[in-house]
């Protein structure tokens, strides 16, 4: 029984002449909360969309629960459980949040009959239980697109465990967060991954954040893996203040 | 159509007539290409009333040929009425347009063009038309393959024009201003430039191009109110064959359209040359979307 | 956000219960249908020599919900959906007249050639042409299918143009369908008003169809996924909808109630011609549109309402502007486009939202005062 979710194993991936990602590998292990770090334009945001499907990698080989899905499309892996939210966070604008939630029940096992039917009371009942986790349940038969940023990054999230995910992967998920309602998110990323038994991986900027939040941290710089360990070790280690502060 | 094929390689003076024919008229093609990338790539507007633009200037030179003016002195006159025109089109219509969503700008201009159509049946009537340049024709190559004097002359001009643009848009100030606005227009604007008049600078342009090449087509070949969509047609090919800011591949694209059509006519009939700009349109998008799949998007 | 940090109790979620969450209900009275049942059943009694008018409204109906489904709904917006029109049309003449004699026999001698039927004969022929239209239809649009939805935007509403152009050029010139005389159809075996009075009511219950099946469709799983997908598609790619699946059935929805429609027309004009009667792309083909998009698009009773107005608007202006009835139309379609893109459906909702049940936020709704965040009408 494989105890990594995603084993990432020197993946490479190049636009035109540069070079984004360097034979990089990490593992995500299963049921933990992986942190992935770096300043801007080391690869970070270019290695989740290889994970994710969205473009071809170059070299090396992204496995998901054992499987190899480096060949497969953003739709299959989705439906695979492996999602991911979006730094500008995406949601469905024009319907409310309630629409926004029962859409993204899992489509893994689809079959053509099932594009036609309602939703369950079950699915209903979740789809209410999970804006009221995030704290939406009152503003639930809004038109999303009407939400505050903060309010759509919270939806977003709600919608992803409405999917039944096995793994999470969050782009900066309190990128443009009011600073006092940060302690919210963690927190709610923290019963996702304790009580769903979500695995999460990471991407942040908020070193306070990741710090709090990852069990282990991956460190990247110029598309290169630089460091890896746990938070006290990555935040001592000498390597990655330096790429951060820009001595070299 | 075998036969006709056949013919071709038999007598290989005919492949001569098919490749001049077609360069002459797909330079005009060219013509009505650029100004829809230029349209396309400065204002993101794709506008379909292109075709419409030809014909109209066809038109106009018909029209002053009648009263006296021959057609080629004709085409500066042309060139400043279209020019105005599309400057009022902009500022009454098309102005609303950029800023929102693609289909929009496509459906307006649609309708702009349905207008233009129906505009012209009514003043012209729907007979297909040619305006008489009086130039001979000479046979050249043992008589097989004839050359008509106002088709040279055609695709000298539109030498002579693309060239005039082209220097325009390296040297002035408003040509360098377009471009600056193509590559950023919330830049462009911080830095001084009025995009507005740009933007309508830009579709005047656009339309100035059209009823050059308009005037072109309503001498070499023939102008009728409802030819406009396939001129339309041809542009987009051209250009999404080629890619906005592409020059030198919408002149080769433009020119092999040409000499594409004259060939599927020869070989396959008349009726199939018009359908070549349609059979190609469907291809080269197809195969741009084949070429997207393969390179699949990264998403921010 | 709440007002606090705190996270709520799973407790207060689960009493809400699930039952109030409808997708679309449809809350229009019923004396809205019985009137509009009425009116339809009653017209061609009522005014006789405007049956065939009163006809063509129900076909615009038909075109602009269609042209809702991928547009409106799906943000997948044709330009060629006339090309089932059109389709349909063919495929029906062909079955039509293929049970009765040789088709390519029939259409070379050019109405030399006349299929006199009797009744029992016309309506099996009209019967199975039609539904053979309906399946024809939807073969062709999951096999095109394929090719068009990985178009996006602009170039998808370019393609389908090019699609419907393509296929008049291919009958214009396809001698065993007729080429570009076409085909001359059965002669209908009664009076010419008893014609009109049968084809009226075939089209006016193919628009009732389109409609009922339309409002049973957007209440499903199905509504919500192609507003998802016209929402953000990459989102619900992302999400792991099956994005392909749920294009080729809302297209082949479309293309099964306009291939019967063309079917029907074919019969009721008389005979299929490729340029003015089976593809007429800039006229029925753009009109599909731009009735959607007046009426209000996205909504189940725009493109009625639209297709209606437009309608009446047409047949008003075609016989007192004769000569500038085009311009007008392009002006129309111009207007609409670029300053009432919401629509008549969308301008209601956006005054009146809680009509619609449209929850707004009192902090956030422009009429401000009465609008409460409560769920209204439910």
């Amino acid at each position: 029984m494989n105890p990594n979710m995603i084993t990432v194993e020197k993946v490479s991936k190049s636009f035109g002449g540069v070079r984004a990602n360097h034979e990089i590998s990490i593992t995500v292990p299963e049921g933990k909360i992986t942190g992935l770090i770096g300043p801007n334009g080391s690869g970070k945001t270019t290695l989740f969309n290889s994970i994710v499907g969205y473009h071809p990698i170059d070299g090396g080989s992204i496995k998901f629960e054992g499987r190899e899905i480096s060949n497969l499309k953003v739709p299959q892996i989705a439906r695979l459980g492996l999602l991911r939210t979006f730094q500008q966070t995406r949601i469905y604008g024009e319907m409310d949040c309630v629409k926004n939630m029962l859409i993204s029940v899992p489509h893994r096992q689809a079959t053509m009959t099932d594009m036609f039917k309602g939703y369950s009371a079950e699915q209903k009942e979740k789809a209410e239980a999970l804006l009221e986790f995030v704290g939406l349940y009152q503003k639930r038969f809004l038109i999303s697109g009407d939400l505050s940023f903060g309010q759509q990054k919270l939806l977003e999230f709600a919608m992803a465990l409405m999917n039944d995910p096995k793994v999470l992967l969050l782009d900066e998920p309190t990128a443009g967060i009011n600073p006092t309602l940060i302690n919210g998110l963690i927190d709610r990323l923290k019963r996702a991954n304790e009580e769903f038994g979500i695995t999460l991986l990471v991407i942040e900027h908020n070193m306070r954040v990741i710090m709090n939040l990852a069990e282990r941290i991956y460190c990247l710089a110029h598309g290169e893996m630089l460091a890896e360990g746990d938070p006290d070790e990555i935040q001592n280690d000498q390597r990655v203040i330096d790429a951060y502060l820009g001595a070299h | 159509m075998f036969d006709n094929i056949n013919l071709l390689t038999l007598a290989p003076v005919l492949n001569v007539q098919l490749l001049l024919d077609g360069l002459f008229i797909g330079a005009i093609f060219v013509l009505a290409a650029y100004g829809l990338a230029l349209v396309w790539g400065v204002m993101n507007v794709k506008n379909l009333a292109q075709g419409e633009f030809v014909i109209m200037g066809g038109y106009l030179a018909w029209h002053f040929s009648t009263l006296g003016i021959h057609p080629i002195l004709s085409m500066p006159l042309v060139i400043v009425i279209m020019f105005a025109f599309g400057w009022g089109l902009y500022i009454s219509i098309i102005k609303w347009v950029v800023t929102r969503d693609l289909f929009t700008s496509l459906l307006a201009t649609f309708g702009i063009a349905l207008v233009l159509q129906q505009a012209l049946n009514l003043a012209y009537g729907p007979e297909v038309r040619t305006a008489d340049s009086g130039f001979a024709t000479h046979a050249i190559l043992g008589g097989l393959v004839t050359v008509a004097e106002i088709k040279i002359i055609s695709f000298g001009l539109c030498i002579v024009l693309a060239g005039a643009v082209i220097t325009f848009m390296k040297t002035s100030r408003m040509g360098q201003a377009i471009r600056a606005t193509a590559q950023d227009a919330r830049a462009a604007k911080i830095m001084g430039i009025d995009t507005e008049r740009v933007y309508a600078f830009t579709y005047a342009l656009n339309a100035a191009i059209c009823g050059a090449a308009g005037v072109l087509v309503s001498m070499i070949w023939v102008i009728q109110p409802f030819y406009g969509i396939p001129h339309s047609i041809r542009a987009f090919v051209i250009v999404t064959a080629a890619g906005l800011g592409n020059i030198p591949g919408v002149i080769l694209a433009g020119l092999g359209l040409g000499v594409a059509e004259q060939y599927s006519g020869f070989v396959l009939g008349l009726e199939f040359q018009q359908a070549t700009a349609l059979v190609l349109l469907l291809l080269v998008l197809i195969w741009r979307q084949i070429q997207l799949a393969q390179h699949r998007q990264v998403v921010q | 956000m709440t007002s606090d940090n705190t996270l709520q109790t799973q407790g207060a979620a689960s009493q809400a219960g699930g039952g109030k969450i409808a997708l679309n209900p449809d809350r229009t009275p019923f004396y809205v249908y019985a009137l509009i049942l009425a009116f339809g059943i009653a017209a061609p009694f009522l005014f006789p020599a405007y049956t065939t008018q009163v006809a063509l409204l129900w076909l615009m109906i038909l075109f602009a919900l269609t042209w809702d489904i991928c547009g409106g709904q799906m943000g997948y917006n044709s330009l060629g959906n006339i090309f089932f029109f059109g389709a349909g049309m063919y495929i029906s003449a062909v079955v039509q007249v293929g049970i009765f004699t040789d088709v390519g026999a029939y259409t070379s001698a050019r109405g030399g050639e006349q299929l006199v039927l009797d009744y029992g004969d016309y309506f099996f022929s009209l019967i199975v042409g039609t539904l053979a239209a309906a399946v024809g239809c939807v073969v062709l649009a999951i096999a095109l299918g394929r090719i068009v939805f990985g178009l996006r935007g602009p170039y998808f509403a370019i393609g389908t143009l090019g699609l419907a152009l393509s296929a008049r050029e291919l009958a214009g010139t396809w001698q065993w369908i007729g080429g570009g005389s076409g085909i001359a159809m059965p002669v209908y075996p009664g009076l010419p008003h008893e014609k009109s009075v049968v084809f009226y009511a075939m089209l006016l219950i193919l628009a009732i169809l389109t409609f009922v099946f339309l409002r049973w469709l957007y209440s499903t799983r199905f509504g919500l996924a192609i507003n998802a997908i016209r929402d953000d598609e990459e989102k619900a790619e992302a999400m792991g909808i099956h994005t392909l699946r749920h294009k080729l059935v809302a297209w082949s929805v479309a293309a099964f109630f306009l291939g019967m429609s063309g079917g029907v027309f074919g019969n009721l004009t008389g005979f299929v011609e490729p340029l003015e009667v089976a593809f007429p792309a800039a006229t029925f083909g753009i009109f599909m549109v731009v009735m959607a998009l007046l009426g209000g698009k996205g909504t189940l009773w725009g493109p009625v309402i639209g297709a209606t107005l437009f309608h009446i608007v047409k047949e008003v202006t075609w016989t007192y502007l004769l000569g500038w009835q085009w311009v007008a139309l392009g002006l129309l379609i111009v207007v609409n486009v670029v300053f009432f893109q919401e629509g008549i459906m969308g301008w209601m909702q956006r005054k009146w939202p809680e009509r619609f049940g449209i929850t707004v936020d009192q902090r956030m709704s422009t009429s401000g005062g009465a609008a409460d965040a409560k769920e209204a009408g439910r």
